[in-house]
């Protein structure tokens, strides 16, 4: 199961050592795309603003709304304006002297993959190229650009959210070195999308630079894969599928970070502490931050991805013969369905290369660790256990194999001091920061711990895609009414089902899905399959436990969240109302003791856990004046719940435990 | 590049006049056998006196006296082929010299049919090399069989009527008989649509229509020429020129092609912008087919008299009867005839270029074709030799209009970075055309295979598709373990008012590869695939015979072919055309 992965290089290495002006002055020339026809700033607006398919809109809005076309062009220019990406080398080498100095004092290393690099370097001159990196901290994108500059690769241009033009100064130094700014939500204005669409084609049509943009749509605060958000890579996809380039290389890209910088920022953000405005003096705020140890980052480029070849056979590219090209058209069902697939490969391809540290296996144990205070020893003879079932399963595990476990941990366990206490050797049950104080009340004590508890599971959670289909089919196990081999697969294809707003699970692959946890639990020894029967091995308990209790806290959650559906949630429940009453019921339940795992606090989860029920139809949405109600068919909730929780919840944690 | 000496060239078109295909003189010799191939190669293009060798001093040659190339040494030549291909003078890979006749099979032959025939008195032979002779059309995989001595099924006979009447007899003798019948005309087909199906087991007949080669008569009053179906183009227009008249259909192939084979497959010549495609020139067509004889009752110029009937027979090639006479328009001939070229700085400048001058002008210009890359213009001031492309240019028409609009094509091309480079690389590029089709054979003696394939599209479509089907032939080719890089290039070689003609020219270097012809057939269909794909058709005038035949039913939707089958299940029930085209 060992996958061929590059070696790994540190770039920060090279700049402990020599000069990082001289660095940031050095010549730097890029290799282009082929075919380029190099042109200006002032050139890609006009080329944007020349171009058919924004006549076209700009004559459909200027009749739809009334208005002079100039007018509506003045406003498509105004657009483009605030939009547009003015890329300077200047301030490109000023960010890379400034990241130079930043990175050598929070970062021990920066190791990127240089194969990927040259991967990269040879896709760019092909064909145009889209980077997609994962996103897990602000820091993501800056990171790239520093990245790519330090190798001598031609600059992205990248979308970025708008909320980052607040920042004044900063805002306008991103768009100097490559950024370019797009408003949150523009649904329905077709003018904005028009303007927004053609200047991403432009750009990555005439090879002028690499798109980069984040298929996640925002930095995951829980450090699982986000659902991927298909608008931008409609978009890049278009000029392929119309055949106005012969392909386009797709580059998914890792970027792991041992320790997140926005840690407990996003833990209080997703337990209802609103999010701060980017604004810049929060930025300065958040030096504090300079003076702490965030380890080390991994940086994988994988493998490009042609676009052309994951079409081949899924898309007739005839559908565009029909209609002249530059009139904008919804996405054909095939299409959709195809970008959607393309989407989770992608994903899916970021997560496979996410260097996994040794503290991610360890905060996955101690989330499941809830009884007794657990020794050194202990805890690094079960990571060991855990590392060996991780490598099985073909993680990007750096495990220093050359380094005593014990060592391990402990360094590991050091790093992360914030999160997990340790005394004399033992390290008590649960995660156990210093923000719990004993002195404060029930609630806020509660969501104190909550905040630790999220930090560790946005580390346990860096590892869920490995242990992912294993552990649904543990769970399917467990709450099936039987090892009837279809059986299991019916409980499988539910929770699947039941959980594919929460993780990266590919539309439609349920049967791949479930053969490939099958093969990695038989081959592992921990189940037996027969033609009929899915059995687990005397040896299997002690992974099937593991799995099973990984997977715990999703299934509470969603079980808790229908039960308060059911039992507490009134007529006026409303989408914005859901999440504050859903967070009253459950804390009043774990503060009684009925619930176990304050990991269900999340509002991820509970975003997700609705998400599901709509699509699910067991929620309804009703759209009123100014709010939309929440409708429950509470006979469809209830049997959800059953299903989720075949038995009492208290007996899911002991089922195993022995 | 190929260069040879310069001179006054007087008409590129027309042939010398050493090729006598005079109709009376065929009458009079009452042996059939052989007339077309006792001048013509058997397993190569055009003439057997005519082709690219390399002489014994490595320099490329052409040989014969028929073309304004004849006897040329082309010393850039070599180089040319050498550096393209990474072929080499050393590596031949020669044709078997004679055609092999103990490798045909022996003719099925139905004997009633054949008695009854004999009664006739229409001559018919059973030769093999006349039945090897009539088995194919220029397909690649079709030449090189043949030039390996290899030879599949083939007609069991060959017939020869002379007239319209001939030919219903024919077909009543194949229906009463139950007998396959494949109409032969040129022999220029390249499509597949000649080839014998390999699965028809009865007598297949192939019906050789050079016989029927007469004008039978000009009207001048209406500016119509009543034709007999089998007359080939050069002989056509050499005769109406001598009656002061032309039609201006010139198809690349129209020293061989037949009149009935342009109907059969709607051809398209390079003059079309002023004189239209053959459906635009035929008035009347007569055929005839196993329900019998299908034509119109009049020659009216149009008509409204439900769908025009002239479109079932029009692309029909060869699955629905035999095209005996046609009534033609003819214009006089020119006035004033002159060449031109315009060297662009690059390709896209080109299409933009012709786009322009088609919406400005018409009525004069003739025809063009746009080319890339370096092939007979190689250096010109100031533009980058791996980027500029070249328009040849042909003006017809009463000389001031001529004069006139020449001028006019020369400023828009000016607004497009266009330079006119002289009539003389026109008039090259004109005659390149008819000798082109020579150099296939000049390749495969050196382990050069290739071909040229044609589509239309969308004048937006004319750019992506010219890139994209170049790429992706290029990389269809690395895929396959081609050793050396093809040869990928296209032109523009007709235009419309809502598109262009585009033509993808293919070839490579084929040592080291154990089916060179697969290769072939699969990095053509992949790049039949990928013009799909990008807004082309499926064949602008090449038709799609037995090659294109998987593509038919997307192309023209399920019902489409239905209404297709069910005109060849109502004309012909019992399949005598068998040739098993397009359907």
């Amino acid at each position: 199961m060992l996958k061929k992965r590059d070696d790994f290089e540190d770039i920060l290495e090279e700049r402990r050592n020599c000069s990082d002006l001289r660095y940031a002055l050095k010549c730097y020339t890029p290799v282009v795309y082929k075919g380029l026809t190099p042109c200006k700033a002032g050139v890609l607006k006009n080329m944007v603003l020349q171009s058919d398919q924004l006549h076209y809109v700009i004559n459909q809005v200027s009749k739809e709304t009334g208005k002079a076309p100039e007018d509506v062009q003045e406003e498509a220019s105004a657009i483009l304006e605030e939009m547009a990406h003015r890329m300077q080398l200047s301030t490109v080498r000023f960010f890379a002297f400034t990241l130079c100095k930043v990175f050598k004092t929070l970062f021990r290393s920066i190791c990127v993959n240089e194969e990927g690099i040259q991967r990269l370097q040879q896709a760019i001159q092909e064909h145009p190229v889209v980077l997609l990196p994962s996103h897990r901290s602000y820091m993501d994108f800056l990171l790239m650009s520093y990245i790519l500059f330090t190798y001598d690769l031609a600059l992205p241009v990248i979308a970025a959210g708008m909320d980052f033009m607040g920042m004044k100064i900063v805002g306008e130094m991103l768009r100097m070195s490559g950024a370019f700014f797009i408003r949150r939500s523009f649904g329905g204005d077709k003018l904005y999308w028009a303007v927004f669409s053609e200047y991403v084609k432009t750009i990555l049509k005439n090879g002028l630079a690499p798109v980069e943009f984040f298929l996640e749509g925002t930095r995951s605060r829980t450090a699982k894969s986000l659902t991927p958000k298909l608008g931008l890579l409609n978009i890049v996809m278009d000029p392929f599928l119309k055949g106005e380039v012969f392909d386009i290389n797709v580059v998914p890209v890792s970027i792991s970070y041992e320790r997140i910088l926005e840690e407990t920022l996003y833990a209080r953000e997703l337990l209802g502490v609103p999010k701060p405005k980017e604004s810049t003096s929060g930025l300065f705020k958040a030096r504090r931050v300079l003076s702490e140890d965030y380890g080390s980052i991994h940086v994988y480029f994988g493998q490009p991805v042609s676009v052309r070849s994951l079409a081949e056979g899924r898309v007739n590219r005839c559908q565009f013969n029909l209609t002249p090209r530059h009139i904008p058209k919804r996405p054909s069902d095939d299409v959709h369905s195809f970008v959607n697939a393309a989407a989770y490969r992608l994903v899916r391809a970021q997560e496979e290369n996410m260097v996994l540290k040794p503290w991610v296996l360890l905060a996955s144990l101690l989330l499941q660790n809830h009884h007794q205070d657990l020794d050194q020893d202990r805890l690094t003879e079960e990571a060991l256990w855990l590392r060996d079932v991780c490598r099985q399963y073909g993680a990007f595990l750096h495990w220093p194999d050359h380094v005593p476990p014990s060592e391990v941990v402990s360094s590991s366990l050091d790093l992360h001091r914030g999160l997990v206490r340790i005394s004399e050797g033992r390290v008590p049950a649960g995660p156990s920061g210093p923000g719990v104080h004993p002195g404060a009340g029930p609630e806020e004590q509660l969501l104190n711990q909550a905040v630790v508890v999220l930090s560790c599971a946005s580390y346990r959670n860096q590892a869920l895609h490995v242990f992912l289909r294993p552990a649904l089919l543990a769970s399917a196990m467990h709450i099936a009414t039987s090892s009837n081999k279809q059986e299991v697969f019916n409980s499988f294809s539910f929770l699947r089902n039941m959980f594919s707003n929460e993780f990266i699970l590919c539309p439609g692959a349920t049967m791949q899905d479930f053969e490939e946890a099958c093969f990695l639990l038989v081959k592992t020894g921990v189940l037996q399959i027969t033609e009929q029967e899915v059995l687990s091995t005397h040896r299997g308990h002690r992974t099937l436990a593991f799995l099973t209790r990984m997977m715990d806290p999703f299934l509470q959650g969603y079980q808790v969240i229908c039960m308060f559906l059911c039992e507490e949630a009134s007529e006026a429940l409303t989408e914005k109302t859901f999440i504050p009453a859903v967070r009253g019921f459950m804390v009043k339940q774990l503060l009684s003791g009925r619930l176990r795992y304050t990991e269900v606090l999340s509002s991820d989860l509970q975003k997700n856990a609705l998400a599901a029920l709509l699509r699910l139809g067991a929620v309804l949405k009703t759209k009123g004046a100014d709010q939309t109600t929440l409708k429950v068919n509470r006979v469809m909730v209830n049997s959800l719940e059953d299903t989720l929780g075949k038995k009492p919840l208290q007996h899911l944690w002991f089922e195993f435990s022995s | 590049v190929i260069e040879w000496t310069p001179g006054g060239i007087p008409s590129i078109h027309r042939v010398s006049k050493s090729v006598n295909l005079n109709s009376s003189y065929l009458k009079k010799k009452q042996c059939f056998t052989g007339q077309m191939q006792e001048i013509m190669k058997w397993n190569g293009w055009g003439y057997v006196d005519s082709k690219f060798q390399f002489n014994k001093k490595g320099q490329a040659e052409f040989t014969g006296k028929r073309y304004r190339l004849s006897g040329m040494v082309m010393p850039a030549l070599k180089e040319w082929f050498e550096s393209t291909f990474g072929a080499s003078l050393q590596h031949k890979t020669p044709a078997s010299a004679i055609p092999n006749s103990s490798a045909v099979q022996p003719p099925i032959l139905n004997e009633a049919f054949v008695e009854d025939l004999k009664s006739t008195g229409i001559p018919f032979s059973q030769d093999a090399e006349d039945r090897v002779f009539r088995a194919h059309g220029h397909c690649l995989h079709e030449i090189f069989a043949l030039r390996e001595g290899k030879v599949g099924r083939v007609p069991d006979m060959v017939v020869w009527p002379s007239n319209h009447n001939d030919v219903v007899k024919i077909v009543e003798l194949a229906c009463k008989h139950n007998v396959c019948l494949i109409p032969y005309g040129g022999g220029t087909s390249v499509s597949s649509a000649l080839e014998c199906p390999p699965e028809e087991t009865r007598t297949i007949v192939s019906v050789d229509t050079s016989q029927m080669n007469r004008i039978l008569w000009i009207d001048e009053k209406n500016l119509t020429a009543h034709v007999e179906a089998g007359i080939v183009g050069q002989e056509l227009e050499r005769l109406l020129n001598e009656s002061g008249y032309c039609t201006g259909h010139e198809p690349d192939s129209m020293e061989f092609s037949s009149l009935g084979g342009w109907v059969a497959t709607r051809a398209s010549g390079m003059k079309k912008n002023i004189y239209g495609n053959i459906e635009d020139l035929v008035v009347h067509i007569r055929m005839v087919t196993p329900q019998g004889v299908i034509e119109k009752s009049c020659q009216g110029p149009r008509m409204s008299t439900g769908p025009d009937i002239h479109h079932f027979i029009l692309g029909s090639e060869g699955t629905l009867g035999v095209v005996t006479e046609v009534t033609m328009k003819i214009r006089p001939m020119p006035e004033y005839q002159k060449y031109g070229s315009v060297v662009f700085p690059n390709f896209e400048q080109g299409v933009a270029c012709l786009r322009e001058v088609l919406t400005l002008i018409t009525n004069v210009f003739a025809g063009h074709a746009l080319k890339p890359q370096k092939f007979y213009i190689t250096k010109f001031k100031g533009f980058d030799p791996n980027r500029l492309c070249v328009a040849t240019l042909l003006f017809e028409g009463d000389r001031e209009r001529v004069l006139q609009h020449e001028k006019q094509v020369y400023d828009i091309a000016a607004k497009f970075g266009g330079l006119a480079a002289g009539e003389d690389n026109g008039q090259r590029g004109y005659m390149l055309t008819f000798v082109i089709a020579y150099l296939r054979d000049l390749g495969m003696d050196y382990y050069v295979i290739g071909e040229s394939f044609e589509t239309s599209v969308p004048w937006d479509r004319v750019l992506d598709i010219c890139r994209n089907v170049k790429e992706r032939i290029i990389r269809e080719c690395k895929e396959r373990g081609v050793q050396f890089p093809p040869l990928s290039t296209c032109r523009v070689t007709q235009t419309y008012d809502a598109g262009a003609c585009v033509y993808f020219y293919f070839a490579f270097n084929y040592r080291g590869l154990s089916d060179p012809v697969h290769v072939y057939e699969q990095v053509e269909h992949a790049a039949r695939d990928e013009i799909l794909a990008n807004g082309g058709s499926l064949s602008h005038h090449h038709g799609v015979g037995k090659l294109r035949k998987e593509w038919m039913r997307e192309t023209v939707s399920r019902v489409g072919m239905g209404m297709l089958k069910s005109v060849k299940d109502y004309v012909d029930p019992g399949n005598i055309f068998g040739n098993r085209n397009l359907l």
